[in-house]
């Protein structure tokens, strides 16, 4: 039971002063992936049938590789914004909702660094 | 908090509901089927059945609704005033969908007409929803004229194209239909501010006579008082008077990059 006026409730903590980075960066990693997913589908289309030489070698190009990292990097940031966005809106409770995030953006830097060492394993070796 | 199922004692007790049947006689019969609930009893919600002969009714729910309440139950409590669609104080779900029921034809339902309180509101009694945290948000984006500069001795002027800014804001009537139909609202309401209080904030920052717009924006960017729109779109959907909180929430989500980028 508390006694604080409906304005008070309303007005709550006030302004975060934030959210328009995290709504811009939303839509530039979602340009930005309009080409390098059609470049990875498309690629990775190509690759179908052949052995694991084959997609070594082409993960070894330094083209690819730069472009590969690029797209990884990408998604990634822009899941993590996803899952940011999707974990706000349903988990209400004030301690569950830091501590999933916490979860999401450790998880996602994780497989960010994993996938993009493997890349460079293949590139640089 | 995204609460997906409603508490123990707000579930319908399907049991308690009672029916009136219309009168002997009545060739065109139109069923409603009404939430009620009463808080002075502490029993739970249930839907009473009321046959009504359409031959002797009005056309809308609202007139429906009134000949209930004066013929057969007077007990039936729910919020009128205008009933032509300006007050907003008939805002009730009715066939699923939010609207005023003052303009709403009972011809358009098939069927049986379900009419209920606005969606995932605490209700005061029957299809009266407590909409005090509707309006204290309202207030808390200050919707009123704020200017720095000294009052003119005459009207503040707006050249037409700034005036024609102002339309499809202006007709708002705050009957809280798209914001009880947004999930985002229902899910956080306690800090997102809903499609029709962030479309009265676009309102006063388009105002070309408002100087207050930077304060305004400021007060406006948070995760969870602006940012909760998906553009889900049930705003624009549910308005009784056709209008689009989505859009202006857009709008200012667009002023919002606009002075950061």
């Amino acid at each position: 039971m508390s006694l604080r006026s409906p304005l008070s409730r309303a007005k709550g903590l006030g302004s975060a002063k934030s959210g328009v980075h995290h709504f811009w960066m939303q839509r530039v990693s979602a340009v930005a992936l309009v080409p390098l997913s059609l470049w990875f589908v498309f690629s990775v289309a190509r690759l179908a049938g052949g052995d694991y030489a084959a997609v070594e070698h082409w993960v070894s190009a330094p083209s690819v590789a730069v472009v590969l990292i690029l797209f990884l990097g990408a998604t990634l940031y822009h899941s993590l914004l996803g899952v940011q966005t999707i974990v706000e809106d349903y988990v209400g409770h004030e301690g569950a909702r830091i501590a999933v995030l916490l979860l999401s953006k450790f998880v996602h830097l994780a497989v960010a660094a994993a996938t993009i060492f493997a890349v460079l394993k293949i590139a640089l070796a | 908090m995204a609460q997906f199922s409603l508490p123990q004692n707000s579930k319908i007790d399907k049991s308690a509901g009672k029916h009136f049947p219309a009168p002997s006689g009545a060739r065109n019969v139109q069923t409603f089927k009404v939430y009620r609930y009463d808080p002075d009893t502490g029993a739970n919600p249930r839907v009473d059945v009321y046959d009504i002969d359409m031959d002797a009714c009005g056309p809308m729910v609202l007139d429906a609704l009134i000949k209930i309440k004066n013929e057969t139950d007077a007990t039936l409590t729910f919020r009128r005033s205008c009933r032509e669609g300006i007050c907003g104080s008939c805002a009730m779900n009715i066939d699923g969908g939010n609207t005023l029921a003052c303009t709403k034809p009972c011809s358009e339902v098939k069927g049986d007409v379900s009419i209920y309180p606005l969606p995932h509101l605490p209700v005061v009694k029957d299809l009266v929803p407590d909409l005090t945290h509707f309006y204290a948000q309202l207030a808390s984006i200050e919707p009123w004229l704020k200017s720095d500069t000294a009052a003119p001795t005459r009207e503040r002027l707006q050249s037409e194209e700034d005036r024609a800014k102002l339309d499809g804001l202006y007709e708002c009537i705050l009957c809280a239909c798209c914001s009880t139909s947004c999930p985002s609202y229902w899910w956080n309401g306690d800090r997102y501010l809903g499609p029709a209080v962030l479309m009265q904030a676009y309102r006063w920052l388009v105002d070309s006579r408002d100087e207050a717009t930077g304060e305004r924006l400021d007060a406006l960017e948070d995760p969870f008082k602006l940012y909760r729109c998906h553009t889900i779109m049930n705003c624009a959907k549910t308005c009784p008077k056709g209008l689009n909180p989505a859009k202006a929430i857009a709008e200012v989500k667009k002023l919002m990059v606009e002075r950061t980028v």
